[in-house]
C-alpha cells in the first residue's frame, strides 16, 4: 500500500507495513494510532460504540420480526406515495436515501477543501450538507406525521399487522433522525468557524486552538458519513426486507 | 496543493464514489420496485448494502488510506456482531417454534 505519501507524516518515516506494522504499532508501550490525531482516533472509537448501539437496535428488530406469528406490515406499501394519481412504492424513502448520499458527497468535498485551506468553499459545502441533512429530517417528520396521524401507527400497535412494527420503526428511525439533527447543528457550528477563519487564526474556543489545523472538519465529516452509513443499513434491513 | 497535511485526494474520486452510491441505491430501490422475492431479493439487498457501506467507509471516511492498526481496531469489532446475529437467529427460531406450538392452535 502506498498510503504513506497520502497521509500526514508527522512521525518518523518508514514504519513497517502490513502485519508487522500492526505488531510494531501496538507494542512497546507507545501510541497505537500513528498519523492519526487523537481527535480523529477518539471520533472513530465513538463511532464504533455507536455502531454497537445501532447493531443492538437492528438485532432486536430482526429478532422480533423473525419470531412474531402475526404477518409483518409491508413497508413497500406503507411508505408508498401517490404522485400524479399513481402509487409509487417506497418512493419517499428512496428520495431520503438520495438526499443523504448527496449530503455525504458534499461533506467529503468540504473536508478536502478544508485541508486545502479554501475556507469559503469548505464552509459553503458544509452548509449545503447541513441543508441536505435538515431536508432529510424534514422528510422524516413528514413520514412520521403521515404514519401517526393518517394511518394510526403506534409503538404498541398498528392497523397493518404485527405490533412490533411500530415500536422498532419509531425506535430505529427516531434514533437515526436524532443523530442527523445533532449532525446538522454541529455542521453549522463548524461551518461558521471555518467561514470566519477561526482555524487559521487559532481563535480562542472549541477545536480551534491549533493554528492552521483543519482536522475538525474531517472529524465532523467522519460523524456525518457514519450517519449516512447507518442509513444504508436501515434502508436495507428495515425498508427493503 | 499548497499545504501537505491531512487526507488530501483528488476531488474526482469523491465524485466517482458519489455517482456509484447513487447507482447502487437505485439498484436496491429497483429490487423493491420490481418485487423480487426470496433468496434473490435477499442476496441483492445485502450485496448492495455491503458495497455501499464499503464505499462510504473506504473513501468518504478515508479508511483505505489509514494504517492497518486503525483499520483493524475499528473494523473487526463490528464484524464480530455477526456472532450476535447468529445467536439471536437461534433465539428467534426457538421463540417462533414455541409460539407455533402453544398459541397457533388456539387462535
Amino acid at each position: 500500500m502506498a498510503q504513506s505519501a497520502l497521509t500526514n507524516t508527522a512521525e518518523t518515516p518508514a514504519r513497517p507495513e502490513g502485519w508487522q506494522g500492526i505488531v510494531a504499532d501496538w507494542t512497546s508501550d507507545q501510541r497505537a494510532f500513528k498519523n492519526v490525531p487523537w481527535g480523529k482516533a477518539m471520533m472513530w472509537i465513538f463511532l464504533l460504540s455507536d455502531t454497537f448501539i445501532f447493531s443492538c437496535f437492528l438485532l432486536s428488530y430482526m429478532t422480533v420480526r423473525m419470531s412474531t406469528t402475526v404477518p409483518w406490515p409491508n413497508p413497500s406499501e406503507i411508505f408508498a406515495l401517490e404522485i400524479g394519481g399513481e402509487k409509487i412504492p417506497l418512493i419517499l424513502i428512496a428520495i431520503m436515501t438520495f438526499i443523504l448520499i448527496s449530503s455525504s458527497g458534499t461533506m467529503a468535498m468540504a473536508v478536502n477543501f478544508g485541508y486545502r485551506h479554501e475556507r469559503v468553499k469548505s464552509a459553503v459545502l458544509m452548509l449545503a450538507t447541513a441543508v441536505f441533512g435538515a431536508t432529510f429530517v424534514g422528510m422524516q417528520a413528514f413520514e412520521w406525521t403521515k404514519l401517526i396521524v393518517d394511518e394510526g401507527v403506534r409503538p404498541w400497535g398498528n392497523p397493518f399487522g404485527a405490533a412490533q412494527f411500530g415500536s422498532t420503526f419509531f425506535m430505529i428511525t427516531g434514533f437515526h433522525g436524532t443523530h442527523v439533527s445533532i449532525g446538522v447543528i454541529f455542521l453549522i457550528i463548524i461551518a461558521r468557524k471555518v467561514w470566519r477563519g477561526d482555524f487559521d487564526r487559532a481563535r480562542r474556543g472549541f477545536f480551534t486552538s491549533r493554528k492552521g489545523n483543519y482536522e475538525a472538519v474531517e472529524i465532523m465529516g467522519l460523524y456525518w458519513h457514519f450517519v449516512d452509513l447507518v442509513w444504508v443499513f436501515i434502508f436495507a434491513v428495515f425498508y427493503l426486507w | 496543493m499548497a499545504h501537505a497535511e491531512g487526507q488530501q485526494h483528488p476531488i474526482a474520486i469523491y465524485l466517482w464514489v458519489w455517482g456509484l452510491l447513487f447507482v447502487f441505491s437505485t439498484f436496491s430501490y429497483l429490487v423493491d420496485y420490481f418485487n423480487l422475492e426470496g433468496m434473490l431479493r435477499w442476496s441483492l439487498i445485502l450485496l448492495f448494502m455491503i458495497v455501499k457501506a464499503g464505499l462510504i467507509v473506504a473513501v468518504f471516511m478515508h479508511m483505505r488510506w489509514e494504517r492497518l492498526a486503525l483499520m483493524f481496531a475499528i473494523l473487526i469489532p463490528p464484524v464480530l456482531v455477526l456472532v450476535f446475529v447468529g445467536l439471536m437467529t437461534f433465539e428467534a427460531d426457538y421463540t417462533v417454534l414455541t409460539r407455533g406450538i402453544f398459541f397457533a392452535a388456539g387462535s
